[in-house]
């Protein structure tokens, strides 16, 4: 076929539980493409020259070749190209904002000038990693001898488990210490079933041990265990202990009942296993629910109160609706559940009955002033515009700080304003040599594919620490 | 998996648990508590550390049965485990020579302070403690208590037992009696606990109280344990749980308790109803 024939190749459509039936359980909404979608999917692809798609993707993984092998149906040769570069395709495939990374720069989606036209390059990476999951056809690879060096891996998140993942293939010893009972971080309790089945984040995890990481759980570093001990018996050290803090709002009402951080919420619905109604960790079941915010935390908050019974679901974001940063296929599955959204809204307070509990919100309508650091236009309140809004749930999803549990055991360690650890860039090793840093605990909160790259590039870093430091250099 | 190797009914309802968890045991300091998982399915709930064995490497936890957890809890045995146990959490109390230390406790809140009650004897303070119960039966470690106590005094509510009265009657009369006190430890139920913190406060007393509130992760990730103190928001499992009692806003506390009260008594009432269910089954035909 060629490129003309290719472009004129509709996307293949994503088989999904249908949304009236979708809001009552908690299972995948996407059911994944078959081999034969994936082929024809995979017949999209212009193999293009200068592969801008790779140049969007964070951490450059080899697309257009592992698209080939789709074509060819070489299963086996498209999920090892991945690998090369991304140790959790079946998790990338499904959370990447991939139509602002890789799809954003497909060819095929600007010929058409949509990038809901780009190969669908997340959904085919998906495709793969689920066949190696679903066939067992996971490599187990030739581990060398050991180095007798050891690493302490502070974080169960993706960064923790890329850095785990790379240092175990070399040789070294990795031990890898999570604060809570279950490994993942974030993909664990803060993303929700019915978008990453926790079933493949604990593949992955059991796929690692197999390799001979070892993962000690309800272990708080700077509590359980101190870090001038882990410096003692480590030769280096990763720190990967994410942007778990909740931001709240500082308005009133914040403490009435029925309020929550979108991190409880999600924790209790996740991790506790809330959703089923017959767990011992309680969550509050109510008809109508705010959620305050625009990404996909707030998106994620907003669909499983849905599955757990809501009748009314708002999202309130402050911004536009250009300016939501959330994933767009969050953004549309959240619209096609029959969540509403109001954009250009902030609220001023949250207010109650006289129990204690939640009643509504008092919002001010916002508009678009300059843009901001960010590069976004900045919204301004427009005097004398405030509405009143009911909830009997309101859900505060408006971002996640660096988690300061770590920072305040180890002092010394350089931190920047936001309270992220400060790292070179090239290394990710810290003001502290032998100690190395990376995902949210650096960057704030970013992302699941940020994390990885980072986790790798200290990865390598932390070899060559290891290798080149003489005798028995601590850090 | 960390196994009960002793058990040991304190009251009714109260049982003092002794749990092989050496790494905590050899990390802990007074004030600090635990947050366990009684099941793989369970609910995690915190617990405070009453006292360590770190030679034996165990961890000793006194706790009431209220709800589905703690009476879940309840059921085991010396020799049986429970799922989970992670710690130590929150920061230690701030253990000084300050001179005289009042340590006023409250029900199961007597639990809890007795380590610190500990702490201040060892540290070289006068120590006076002034223990409450609603009823003698229901008075727990007062043992414990007076062995690191230079006075005690024992308050409950029907008169079963010492004094008549609750605690702020006694903590005034002391106070009033022309004892003079640095520092004034409260641990108690919340109401106590305010009721006394506002006490100490028209006294003049420093004080500070620790606080109880629902948690979830324990490590500053959900915000579920957020209290307001001095007008800022707390996380009360990262920069608690104790606090300068004077400045904590006590009603909002007691209101987040709440939360889940009509959860946890369908929670609890379907657990009996399974135990009952259960032992109606084992029954011999
Ligand atoms: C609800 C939600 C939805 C999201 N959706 C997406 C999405 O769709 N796509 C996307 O790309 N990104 C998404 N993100 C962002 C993404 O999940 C994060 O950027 C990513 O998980 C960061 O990885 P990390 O490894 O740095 O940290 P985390 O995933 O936060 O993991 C850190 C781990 O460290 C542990 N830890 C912390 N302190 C200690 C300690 N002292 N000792 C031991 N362990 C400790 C924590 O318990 C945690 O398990 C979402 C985030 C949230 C909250
Ligand atoms: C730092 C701290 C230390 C504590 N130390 C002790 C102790 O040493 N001994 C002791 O007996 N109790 C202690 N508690 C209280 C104990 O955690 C609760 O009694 C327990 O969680 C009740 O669980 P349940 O399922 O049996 O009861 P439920 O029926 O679920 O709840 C009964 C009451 O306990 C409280 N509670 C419920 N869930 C939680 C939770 N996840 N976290 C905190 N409180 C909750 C609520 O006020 C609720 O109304 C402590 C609490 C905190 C925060
Ligand atoms: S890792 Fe993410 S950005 Fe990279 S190709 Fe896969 S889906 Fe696209
Ligand atoms: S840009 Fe699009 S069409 Fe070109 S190689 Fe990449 S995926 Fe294929
Ligand atoms: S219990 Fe979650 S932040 Fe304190």
């Amino acid at each position: 076929m060629n490129a003309a024939q290719r472009l004129k190749l509709q996307p293949v459509p994503m088989p999904e539980q249908e949304p009236a039936e979708r809001v009552h359980n908690v299972r995948e909404v996407p059911l994944g493409f078959t081999p034969a979608m994936a082929a024809q999917e995979a017949e999209r692809c212009l193999h293009c020259a200068d592969q801008p798609c790779v140049k969007g993707c964070p951490v450059g993984v080899q697309i257009p070749d592992f698209i080939a092998a789709i074509e060819k149906a070489d299963f086996a040769a498209g999920i090892s190209i991945i690998k090369q570069t991304n140790l959790l395709p079946a998790v990338c495939g499904r959370v990447c904002p991939q139509e602002s990374q890789c799809q954003k720069a497909c060819t095929v989606g600007r010929a058409h000038r949509d990038v809901g036209q780009a190969v669908q390059i997340g959904q085919l990476e998906r495709f793969l990693a689920d066949w190696e999951r679903e066939n067992h056809a996971q490599i187990i690879p030739q581990i060398p001898p050991p180095t007798g060096k050891a690493v302490a891996v502070i974080g169960s998140g993706p960064a923790g488990l890329t850095v785990a993942g790379d240092l175990i293939k070399l040789g070294h010893a990795v031990t890898v210490f999570e604060a809570l009972h279950k490994p993942g971080g974030v993909l664990g309790y803060g993303i929700p079933e019915f978008r990453l089945p926790k079933e493949i984040v604990y593949a992955e995890v059991s796929y690692l041990s197999r390799l001979g990481v070892d993962f000690r759980y309800n272990t708080v570093i700077g509590k359980s265990l101190t870090l001038d001990e882990i410096r003692h018996d480590y030769d280096a050290i990763f720190i990967g202990s994410g942007a778990g803090l909740p931001n709240f709002l500082g308005i009133p009402g914040e403490s009435l009942l029925g309020v929550y951080s979108a991190n409880e919420y999600l924790t209790r619905a996740n991790l506790m296993h809330a959703y089923d109604e017959h767990a011992d960790t309680p969550i509050l079941r109510r008809d109508s629910v705010v959620v305050l915010g625009g990404g996909n935390v707030a998106m994620d908050s907003a669909r499983t109160a849905l599955r757990l019974g809501a009748r009314k679901v708002s999202v309130l974001y402050r911004r536009s609706e250009e300016e939501m940063p959330a994933r767009r296929e969050e953004y549309h599955h959240a619209l096609q559940e029959g969540v509403e959204f109001g954009f250009l809204q902030s609220p001023i307070e949250i207010v109650g009955d006289a129990q204690g509990w939640v009643t509504g919100l008092t919002m001010q309508q916002m508009q678009l002033g300059e843009p901001d650091a960010s590069g976004r236009r900045r919204p301004l309140p427009i005097p004398g515009q405030v509405t009143n809004v009911p909830a009997e749930l309101v859900i505060v999803a408006i971002g996640n700080a660096p988690n300061p549990l770590i920072p305040a055991a180890l002092p010394g360690l350089e931190m920047n304003k936001h309270g992220g650890i400060v790292v070179n860039e090239e290394t990710m090793q810290t003001s502290i040599p032998g100690i190395f840093a990376g995902g949210d605990i650096v960057l704030g909160s970013a992302t699941v594919i940020l994390a990885m790259g980072e986790g790798r590039k200290a990865a390598r870093a932390i070899h060559s620490w290891l290798t080149k430091t003489a005798g028995d250099a601590r850090p | 998996m960390n196994t009960i190797r002793a058990r040991e009914e304190l009251g009714p309802n109260v049982t003092r648990y002794v749990i092989e968890a050496p790494v905590i045991a050899a990390h802990r300091k007074p004030g600090q508590f635990v947050i366990i998982r009684v099941t793989d399915e369970g609910e995690r709930i915190p617990l405070t550390i009453a006292d360590v064995d770190v030679a034996a490497g165990t961890v000793s936890l006194i706790v009431q049965s209220v709800g589905k957890t703690t009476r879940q809890m309840a059921l085991l045995k010396a020799g049986d485990a429970i799922h989970d146990i992670v710690g130590p959490l929150g920061k230690p109390t701030h253990i000084q020579h300050v001179g005289t230390v009042l340590c006023v406790g409250g029900g199961i809140g007597i639990a809890p302070l007795y380590p610190i009650a500990k702490g201040m004897k060892e540290a070289g303070n006068h120590v006076i403690t002034i223990l409450g119960a609603r009823t003698r039966d229901l008075l727990i470690l007062e043992d414990d208590m007076r062995r690191f106590s230079d006075e005690t005094i024992v308050m409950t509510d029907d008169g079963s037992y010492g004094t008549r009265g609750v605690v702020t009657d006694a903590v005034r009369s002391l106070v009033h009696g022309g004892t003079h006190v640095d520092q004034a430890v409260i641990i108690g139920p919340p109401l106590m606990m305010k009721f006394t913190s506002l006490l100490t406060s028209e006294l003049g007393v420093p004080a500070i109280a620790s606080l109880n509130p629902i948690m979830v992760d324990g490590t500053g990730m959900c915000g579920a344990c957020r209290v307001t103190v001095g007008g800022q928001l707390k996380f009360t499992c990262v920069d608690g749980p104790e606090f300068d009692a004077h400045q904590v806003d006590w009603d909002g506390l007691i209101l987040r308790l709440g939360m889940y009260r009509a959860e946890e008594k369908a929670a609890a009432e379907r657990f009996d109803h399974e135990c009952q269910l259960h032992r109606a089954l084992e029954e011999p035909q």
